[in-house]
């Protein structure tokens, strides 16, 4: 096997092993409960016909490894099980929510990448110029921000002083295009604003980095233009951090619409998870963490295979 | 007062936030003294606007916006920081003993943290915080947890270099056990990184514990804080009654304070080493 395709492959592996340590994870973290799940959930109303009902719901009288396999293979062929709140199918509350949580992320990732990039490479380039200072200066206080003090704040000028957009992102499938995106500006706005001052970060970071190296140097003493350096020397070499820094970003982004959702009320999957840990509606969250868990270490996973595909070095061995 | 030398020489930035912290501290062990009502007392009406008595105005449910403000100080700060501590100690810890003995025990822990570290950190205290409930205790144990990862790398890092100094390899000679090299070789000459890594930490730690409070699954009303403040007062925003932007603000404040700190001490740290 070639020394990239092993990478990878070992990569991937870590990835699976991963995504199987961490359903284990949820699973045994609902059976360490201490004491009966049954009885510290339902609390007041824990009569013994409630509590009997209760563990057949939850499988509770198999063997524990049973259980597991059980619950895993239906959660892969999409049967969630129901709802302890109202007895739902979890599948039937779920599959909206998180096609509603990836359209925003979606949406700001769009915003987001060019931009960032974009700033980026500037910042990069007229390193220590007054825009650069500027813009690192702003990118660090955004940082530091909570997410929802920057929603707030957005939501305080764009919707409550000049009420140019709902202050709430209500959103459902009769909606065109327009009216949806036009519902989730400010949300889309708040994680644009948080997730571009990251990647703009570490874009700059990396290129400056490549940009210090030898071969850039020999580039210029060899008296190549300046665009010519930045296109076919560095730009290569940069491809391979940016990119990983794009996936990352992304991963992030999909589990930072969760707070973002909390503060629009938006009917996504966040939201979801929020509402059922305060109700203690234990299978949604279990459902709603592994979808989350698992579209952020599938993220990661891409990240760094990406990474080392489009790494030259790793690309053409010796 | 060589640390007040130190302040002299340091630039503006560094100054501010250095003053920011020294404020809330201030506020957070003086609170009883320097508060005008008290912490849970309710003192006029519903969102009342700024006045004399209320310099800040009023709550959802009329207690003194200040005062709260105060109290916040002290419950959010001294829970992100005894959270952040214990995260130091099973960080340092761990990766130290990893950096140390090697091998097998090496593997075993970095494995394990490589694993909680691909794991969404968010998404993990929910869950877990679902199945044993809200409570302080549950959110201090799994914040740290979850924070001691970075803190184990970083450790661990830093101990494998010092690990394969001279005066180690003494020590190990000298037949001294490995307390004694954790303690009195590696722990000395770790710290100015580790110090700088605390401040970021804390940071981390302190948004974290705001974010719950904020979801309004983590430090419980009426206790005040700044994350459930914020939470609490949202409904005001809709009418153009800015309340929530305080708590909010308090925590972008210090937050920035301790970022400013950490820059400046990054650079001394590094200027020395030149």
């Amino acid at each position: 096997m070639s020394p990239l395709k092993e990478l990878i492959f070992k990569r991937i592996a870590f990835g699976a092993l991963t995504l199987a340590v961490i359903s284990v994870l949820i699973f045994v973290g609902v059976e360490l409960l201490p004491g009966d799940l049954a009885e510290a959930v339902l609390g007041q109303n824990a009569t013994p016909e409630t509590v009997a009902a209760f563990r057949k719901e939850l499988k509770l009288d198999l063997p524990a490894h049973e259980r597991y396999l059980a619950w895993l293979s239906d959660f892969v062929r999409g049967d969630f099980g129901n709802s302890l709140s109202n007895g739902r199918p979890i599948a039937g509350l779920i599959g909206w929510r998180f096609a509603n949580s990836l359209f925003l992320a979606a949406t700001a990732a769009a915003v987001a990448v060019p931009l960032s990039i974009l700033l980026g490479i500037l910042a990069a380039l007229y390193r220590n110029s007054l825009f650069d200072r500027t813009i690192s200066m702003v990118t660090l206080t955004m940082i530091s921000f909570p997410e929802f003090f920057i929603a707030y704040i957005l939501i305080a000028i764009l919707s409550a002083e000049l009420g140019l957009f709902p202050s709430i992102s209500n959103i459902n499938d009769q909606m065109p295009l327009w009216e949806k995106l036009y519902a989730v500006f400010l949300p889309c706005a708040t994680l644009t604003m948080v997730v571009t001052a990251h990647m703009m970060r570490q874009t700059r970071a990396s290129i400056i980095n490549i940009l210090g190296a030898p071969f850039i140097e020999m580039a210029k003493l060899k008296g190549l233009k300046r665009l010519r350096v930045v296109v076919v020397h560095a730009f290569p070499n940069a491809l391979s951090p940016v990119i990983n820094v794009v996936a990352l970003n992304l991963a992030y982004l999909v589990v930072g619409v969760v707070i973002v959702e909390v503060v629009f009320v938006y009917p996504g999957l966040g939201q979801l998870l929020v509402d059922s840990v305060s109700k203690r509606d234990i299978p949604v969250v279990q459902a709603a963490g592994l979808i989350f868990a698992t579209t952020y270490v599938l993220l990661n996973l891409l990240a760094d295979v990406l990474a080392i595909i489009s790494n030259p070095r790793l690309r053409n061995p010796k | 007062m060589a640390f007040w030398n130190l302040v002299r020489r340091s630039p503006w930035s560094a100054r501010i936030g250095l003053a920011i912290i020294a404020l809330n501290v201030f506020a957070a062990i003086f609170a009883p003294l320097i508060a005008p009502y008290g912490e849970t007392e309710i003192v006029g009406d519903v969102w009342a606007p700024k006045s004399a008595d209320h310099l800040l105005g009023t709550d959802q449910l009329g207690r003194d916006l200040l005062t709260r403000l105060i109290y916040g100080a002290r419950n959010t700060i001294a829970l992100a920081f005894v959270t952040t501590a214990l995260s130091f100690l099973v960080g340092s810890l761990c990766g130290f003993f990893a950096a140390t003995l090697g091998g097998w025990v090496d593997m075993l822990l970095s494995r394990i943290m490589d694993i909680i570290m691909a794991f969404p950190t968010l998404i993990f205290a929910l869950m877990v915080l679902s199945v044993v409930g809200t409570s302080i205790p549950a959110m201090i144990v799994v914040i740290a947890l979850l924070d001691s990862t970075r803190v184990f790398r970083l450790s661990r890092a830093v101990a494998m270099d010092i690990e394969v100094m001279e005066f180690v390899e003494a020590a190990r000679l000298r037949g001294e056990g490995i307390w004694w090299i954790m303690r009195h070789e590696i722990l000395p000459n770790a710290m100015p990184p580790l110090v700088a890594e605390f401040g970021l930490r804390f940071c981390f730690v302190f948004l974290f514990v705001a974010s719950l409070s904020f979801l309004g699954l983590g430090i419980q009303p009426p206790t005040a804080d700044w994350g459930s403040m914020v939470r609490e007062n949202a409904g005001a925003i809709t009418f153009g009654i800015f309340i929530p932007l305080w708590p909010a603000a308090a925590i972008a404040l210090l937050t920035v304070g301790v970022n400013l700190v950490v820059d400046w001490f990054l650079h001394m740290a590094s200027g020395l080493k030149e």
